[in-house]
């Protein structure tokens, strides 16, 4: 589904991602895990589309077609489905007019008709439930107000209301109590399939005991500098990662 | 010739034409007003006021005024995009310069609300159009003088002690002639003692190659305990000038609200004075410009705080793309002795292209300790990690900056105080927004290349 090779990236001039390497296949779920200012979220954010970043080197192929060459909506027509570690407040714009506009794009971009309101207000309630999250959110401005709990629930509606082929869940565990921590693992499961895949990127083992990833990388300095299964984690967990950085004194 | 010396020229010729149709209220007002205009000239750009907007050169084209009262025929309907659904007005229309009561607009004989042009005010109403008209209008403004001079009809709407207008006015200015031409409007709203009344106007340009200028002087005077809402919305094309001055007196516990909206002009100057000249009154001063193309919107303001325990809440915002000027100006006057006055400014403006200019003053003065009073004037950009945000949803750049910037305007569309009108307002805005608001169904075209699209 997603080939990353040697996938170099740099924001302002300075080089983030030093060749990345990663195939992810359908019905997988991916750990990426590593200490601060690794490149995680960079990551991440190339694989959108963000404008910020620029692309110096490699290739990204989402199923079979050039990622990298493609802007952040088509991406995200394609499939691509990135859940946003910081989720940003859009004050003004209703959740209801996000999605319509959203769901409506990427029919318009399959050639389908727009769809009907009763049918897009069902569609909307379906989804709503699969994350608890409270109807008078959805009718509120996109995220202004929201609780760290209630923006990541939101992230993960978006995702339902979406049903993308491969998401991204940028640290989506950061700031999210026990309980919020559950319901949103919760979604998430809910939503795999053998036809989907997920990169859950996050610095702790306590996500991945509620969303069981079948491979866990280790980023750091740019690079991938380690893969395993899930056991990796559990180790990375107990001895932290000094002992992956004194593997690599090269980096 | 000055700008200004061909139009009083052309008084001075035609005196007796001009005078001949206007009723006599304007003009017992017309020796002031020349008074006033000699030796004036029209401000020049960068002069105090008129830092980004050019009088002298917007009048300076040769128009000519609809001296001989030559009817012409607008198409109402097709000029008439103005339509708010779920909104029962009574409908009235100003062809060019000239006052035709809509088909609506039929009262009931036993309602006491008058709506009239002044030509027929004179005659059924003259007490009461001698003693308002002209006290506000400040003469000493040489635009506002030359509307007096010319002004040869105008709108007149009374409503009486203790009355509620049920129905909101709703008048048409459409534009229309074969060449050049000036239209002077005046319009004159008196809400005596604890009536009620909503006006909504807008202004629209029936043949989009035309040249025009509305110059267009409004007086409202809300008395004790009145409530006024005058809603002024200009929706005209590339090839229209106007210049609007606003005056408004309150008095005692009156409460007014003004909104200025502009979605499509050529050169606009709109000034809003308001004087709060009783006790606890309250003031919403509103406004909205979208603009692109070569659109240039100014709107100067004033509030005068000359009486306690008054609230005033102002808001302006812009939304300024391609090579178009925005402009504010805004003042807000705490006089002495007035405490406990509570007077709030903000003016909000969004750059969308970096060859868009936005230029605003806020400023206050006051006088008197023992009030609250904040300004705030801001120019920024659209919010990146935003658009981001609503590209990775799979909303399209475009879209996703028309949502955004709907999303600005907002706030000053949640100020209407008409549901109905809200409703047409964002409406009407998503259509300007998405470059599909046709003008008045001139062309039809929901893409027509002579009014400017903005991204």
């Amino acid at each position: 589904m997603l080939e990353i090779k040697d996938l170099r990236a740099s924001i302002e001039g300075k080089e983030i991602l030093k060749g990345i390497n990663l195939n992810v296949n359908a019905g997988e779920v991916h750990a990426i895990m590593g200490p601060n200012g690794s490149g995680k979220s960079t990551l991440s954010a190339v694989l959108t589309g963000n404008p910020a970043f620029t692309v110096t080197g490699g290739s990204v192929t989402f199923n079979g077609k050039d990622l990298l060459a493609l802007s952040p909506e088509d991406r995200a027509h394609e499939g691509l489905f990135l859940s946003f570690q910081y989720p940003v407040e859009i004050p003004g714009v209703s959740m209801v007019n996000f999605m319509r506009a959203a769901i409506n794009e990427k029919r318009k971009y399959y050639g389908q008709e727009p769809l009907s309101a009763a049918d897009f207000l069902k569609l909307m309630r379906e989804k709503r439930a699969i994350v608890q999250l409270d109807n008078k959110l959805a009718s509120r401005a996109v995220n202004e107000g929201f609780s760290g709990g209630e923006k990541k629930r939101n992230e993960i509606f978006q995702m339902a209301m979406l049903e993308p082929r491969l998401s991204i869940l940028d640290e989506t565990d950061s700031g999210l109590d026990i309980d919020a921590l559950r319901i949103v693992a919760h979604g998430v499961n809910t939503l795999k399939t053998a036809n989907n895949a997920s990169i859950v990127i996050t610095h702790y083992q306590r996500l991945l005991d509620y969303i069981k990833p079948d491979f866990v990388h280790v980023l750091y300095k740019g690079r991938i500098v380690m893969s395993a299964g899930p056991e990796l984690a559990l180790e990375l967990e107990e001895k932290g990662y000094d002992w992956i950085k004194e593997m690599h004194p090269e980096l | 010739m000055s700008a200004l010396q061909q139009y009083i020229d052309l008084y001075n010729e035609h005196r007796q034409l001009v005078n001949g149709h206007a009723p006599q209220a304007l003009n017992d007002l017309r020796p002031a007003a020349l008074e006033a205009l000699q030796g004036a000239t029209l401000p020049a750009k960068g002069s105090e006021d008129y830092e980004a907007t050019d009088l002298d050169a917007i009048f300076a084209p040769d128009y000519g005024v609809n001296m001989n009262r030559i009817q012409f025929q607008a198409d109402q309907l097709a000029s008439f995009s103005c339509d708010v659904p779920n909104l029962s007005t009574c409908l009235y229309f100003f062809h060019n310069d000239i006052f035709v009561p809509g088909r609506t607009a039929r009262m009931n004989p036993d309602n006491p609300v008058v709506v009239e042009s002044m030509v027929e005010a004179q005659q059924r109403h003259p007490e009461l159009l001698k003693k308002y008209l002209g006290t506000l209008a400040d003469l000493s403004k040489p635009e506002v003088a030359l509307n007096t001079l010319l002004a040869q009809d105008g709108l007149f709407v009374y409503i009486p002690k203790g009355v509620t207008a049920e129905k909101t006015i709703q008048v048409v200015n459409i534009f229309n002639a074969s060449q050049p031409l000036m239209a002077v409007r005046r319009v004159l709203v008196v809400a005596d003692e604890d009536a009620h009344v909503r006006i909504l106007t807008c202004d629209h340009t029936q043949n989009p190659d035309g040249q025009y200028l509305s110059s267009q002087v409004i007086e409202i005077v809300a008395l004790k305990g009145a409530t006024v809402d005058y809603y002024d919305m200009e929706e005209s094309t590339s090839g229209t000038a106007r210049v609007s001055s606003l005056f408004v007196d309150q008095q005692e516990g009156s409460n007014v609200l003004v909104d200025g909206i502009t979605l499509l002009n050529g050169t606009t100057r709109n000034d809003f004075y308001v004087q709060v000249n009783g006790e606890n009154a309250e003031t919403h001063l509103l406004g909205m410009a979208i603009e692109g193309g070569t659109q240039h919107v100014d709107n100067h303001t004033y509030i005068g705080h000359n009486a306690p325990r008054c609230k005033s809440n102002e808001m302006f915002k812009y939304v300024v793309n391609d090579n178009a000027v925005g402009a504010f100006a805004g003042k807000i006057l705490v006089k002495p002795d007035c405490p406990r006055v509570e007077a709030y400014q903000g003016n909000r403006n969004i750059c969308a292209a970096p060859t868009a200019k936005m230029y605003t003053k806020p400023q206050l003065e006051i006088y008197t300790d023992d009030v609250k009073c904040s300004h705030g004037a801001a120019v920024g950009q659209l919010d990146d990690e935003a658009l981001f945000y609503m590209r990775t949803r799979g909303i399209s750049e475009d879209q996703a900056r028309h949502l955004l910037m709907q999303a600005f305007v907002a706030d000053v569309i949640e100020g209407v105080r008409l549901e109905a009108l809200k409703d047409r307002l964002y409406h009407l805005t998503e259509k300007r927004f998405s470059g599909t608001l046709s003008l008045c169904g001139v062309c039809g075209s929901t893409d027509c290349s002579k009014h400017d699209k903005i991204k």
